[in-house]
């Protein structure tokens, strides 16, 4: 069999693809480290901007930025999280019902509509019921937009888990409660957590939703790290934007990798059987 | 007889279609018993609702006299050995064999204690702290018998147990859930669809097929007195030869076979007009004359232990016959007549 390598063409696109992805990225990760207040010539290694974002003019107001984004995604995936799994096990475990399909495109349905459209009618939804723009109204918007994250990593681990575990389970005296909570929970507790560090990463990373319903004076790391940049660029914003870069990477390999450790135990088990 | 579970006209629909069609059955305490039949007969279906996993649209299901048809699953005293075993694959393998024992309120002490006992019973001890993914199939098995005895059910169901394990596992399982089931004195459901399963093992077996129990009876009279072609064709191989009966005298009757041989066989009275004949392949001895058929050899087949013979009869139809592969039996070859003798009882007519 021929590898992907000998199609024609595949080391240019593949290559130029990187490119085009990556070496933005790799370039602003660079010159985060820039000892120059110029963000495009090179000045010699220095850790000058990490400093100024914990110590410069700006780092009060991205200290607080930091503080709301870090609380609003921890509460938003939790609670996203828990209604999802609500959801999956509904979906999944919950045998034909009325209304499924249209379930699964409600539930879905925020992945492929427009963010801009989300965030003018999530605005004009919070004006019209007379909620004021703030913490609390950034807060509810991410829980809904967070469903549909945390769903898809739980209720594919979900069906991946056959139904005979809950019923030996149910067999062997359990009651529905004790089936769910010492055989399904555990099973899904992968797919929970791949989908809890998901929507916490979607949560952290939200601008165009935040910044229509989060009100005056109330920041997020990413509109803070916007409002900073309309007033001109300085490469503390560099700064941010790696370590911010590293929290996601971070946060998205744990989750593959837990999902994946998840995926092979199961997997095991039908092998062998 | 004590029942340890009746059936009494146990009906199943899955909106128009029907997947039990009534069944009756009586299924005796300490009774090693089958249902034998093809995929979609509904044997799983029947095995299921005794469990509690799929509700009873019409009929009882009674275990020891009590009505447990509208029973959620925990709260029958039965247990189930699943066909994938369906070992929780996040416990060890102590901890699985003590989860019922833990439902059912045991303390830690003594469920580890009684659950060790299971597992040396099926002599897994030393695996006791391992996962169930690092046992093997037939491991996980007994483990998943280890597991259903455990809290002493009334009742054992098992649902194809042995399919997922290869040729001589399995003929050895036979024997260990035989013995099993005589030691521990439960009475064991189980179903197949492998005939020589439940020859081999059953103290009864009731044959299924298209939501309807053709016949029930011990393997014995299963295989050897079927009650029609159903049974006769799906247990063991048979000839299945349509005949006209002459004429019934003294509970025998006497039958023309396609090509014009006349045979007697047992027969109930007033039988008459056409009817099916099983005559079952190894109940032949062939002779170079005489018999009461006479056929010509087309081939022979060697099966190792045993020869098969096919003939066909003067009248067309293809008839097998089967011969102990020994040194004393005279192979005919193809294309010699030959005569087949009977023996006594070898010939049976079917009701249909």
């Amino acid at each position: 069999m021929k590898g992907v390598r000998h199609y024609p063409g595949f080391t240019a696109i593949a290559l130029g693809c990187l490119l085009v992805l990556y070496a933005p990225m790799i370039v602003v990760g660079i010159y985060s480290f820039n000892g120059s207040t110029s963000l495009t010539t090179w000045g010699g290694f220095s850790l000058r901007w990490y400093a100024d974002v914990f110590t410069g003019e700006e780092a009060e107001r991205f200290g607080m930025a930091t503080w709301n984004s870090l609380t609003i995604a921890f509460m938003a995936a939790t609670v996203s999280t828990v209604i999802a799994t609500a959801a999956a096990v509904a979906m999944v475990r919950g045998g034909r019902f009325r209304g499924k399909a249209g379930t699964f495109a409600l539930i879905n349905l925020p992945l492929m509509v427009p963010e801009i459209v989300i965030a003018v009618a999530t605005l004009i939804f919070f004006s019209t019921i007379g909620l004021e723009t703030g913490y609390l109204t950034v807060l509810i918007a991410h829980v809904t937009f967070c469903i549909p994250f945390a769903y898809l990593p739980i209720s594919a681990r979900l069906q991946g888990i056959e139904g005979t575990y809950e019923q030996a389970a149910r067999d062997l005296y359990a009651s529905r409660w004790q089936a769910f909570s010492l055989i399904l929970l555990p099973l899904m507790a992968p797919g929970i957590v791949s989908g809890y560090l998901l929507a916490f990463i979607i949560s952290l990373d939200d601008f165009i939703i935040t910044n229509f319903v989060k009100g005056a004076g109330m920041e997020t790391l990413p509109t803070a790290i916007f409002g900073s940049v309309k007033q001109g660029l300085k490469p503390n914003i560099m700064a941010i934007s790696t370590m911010l870069l590293v929290v996601s990477i971070l946060f998205v390999t744990l989750s593959y990798l837990i999902n994946r450790r998840g995926q092979k135990t199961l997997v095991q088990q039908g092998d062998r059987a | 007889m004590k029942a340890a579970i009746e059936l009494r006209q146990v009906v199943k629909r899955y909106g128009a279609t029907t997947a039990l069609h009534g069944v009756t059955l009586e299924i005796g305490d300490n009774e090693f018993f089958t249902l034998l039949g093809p995929s979609g007969c509904g044997k799983t279906t029947l095995l299921r609702m005794i469990a509690g996993f799929e509700d009873v649209t019409e009929g009882q299901i009674l275990l020891f006299g009590e009505d447990i048809s509208g029973r959620e699953p925990n709260r029958r005293p039965v247990n189930t050995v699943f066909q994938q075993y369906a070992l929780f694959p996040h416990m060890s393998v102590i901890d699985n064999v003590a989860f019922g024992l833990k439902m059912k309120g045991m303390d830690l002490a003594s469920r580890r204690q009684r659950a060790g006992r299971m597992l040396e019973m099926v002599h897994l001890l030393a695996f006791a702290d391992r996962l169930p993914s690092q046992l093997s199939g037939g491991q996980q098995q007994r483990v998943a018998l280890a597991r259903a005895l455990a809290p002493e059910p009334k009742v054992l169901l098992l649902d194809e147990p042995l399919s997922a394990l290869d040729l001589k596992l399995r003929q050895a399982m036979r024997v260990e859930l035989k013995q099993l089931q005589e030691e521990t004195g439960i009475t064991f459901v189980f179903v197949t669809h492998d005939q020589e399963e439940a020859l081999t093992m059953s103290d009864r077996i009731a044959v299924m097929s298209a939501g309807r129990v053709q016949q029930v009876g011990p393997p014995r009279e299963i295989y050897e007195a079927p009650v029609n072609r159903f049974v006769a064709d799906f247990i063991g191989e048979t000839n299945l030869l349509e005949v006209e009966v002459e004429a019934v005298e003294g509970g025998m009757a006497r039958v023309v076979l396609p090509g014009g041989h006349r045979i007697a066989c047992p027969a109930a009275a007033g039988t008459a007009g056409r009817h099916h004949l099983s005559i079952r392949p190894e109940r032949l001895a062939i002779a170079s004359q005489g018999g009461e058929i006479e056929a010509t050899v087309e081939r022979v087949v060697y099966l190792g232990t045993d020869l098969q013979i096919i003939t066909r009869l003067d009248g067309g139809a293809a008839f097998d016959v089967r011969l102990q592969n020994s040194a004393r039996v005279a192979v005919p070859a193809p294309g010699t007549r030959v005569g087949l003798h009977l023996e006594e009882g070898a010939a049976r007519l079917l009701a249909d």
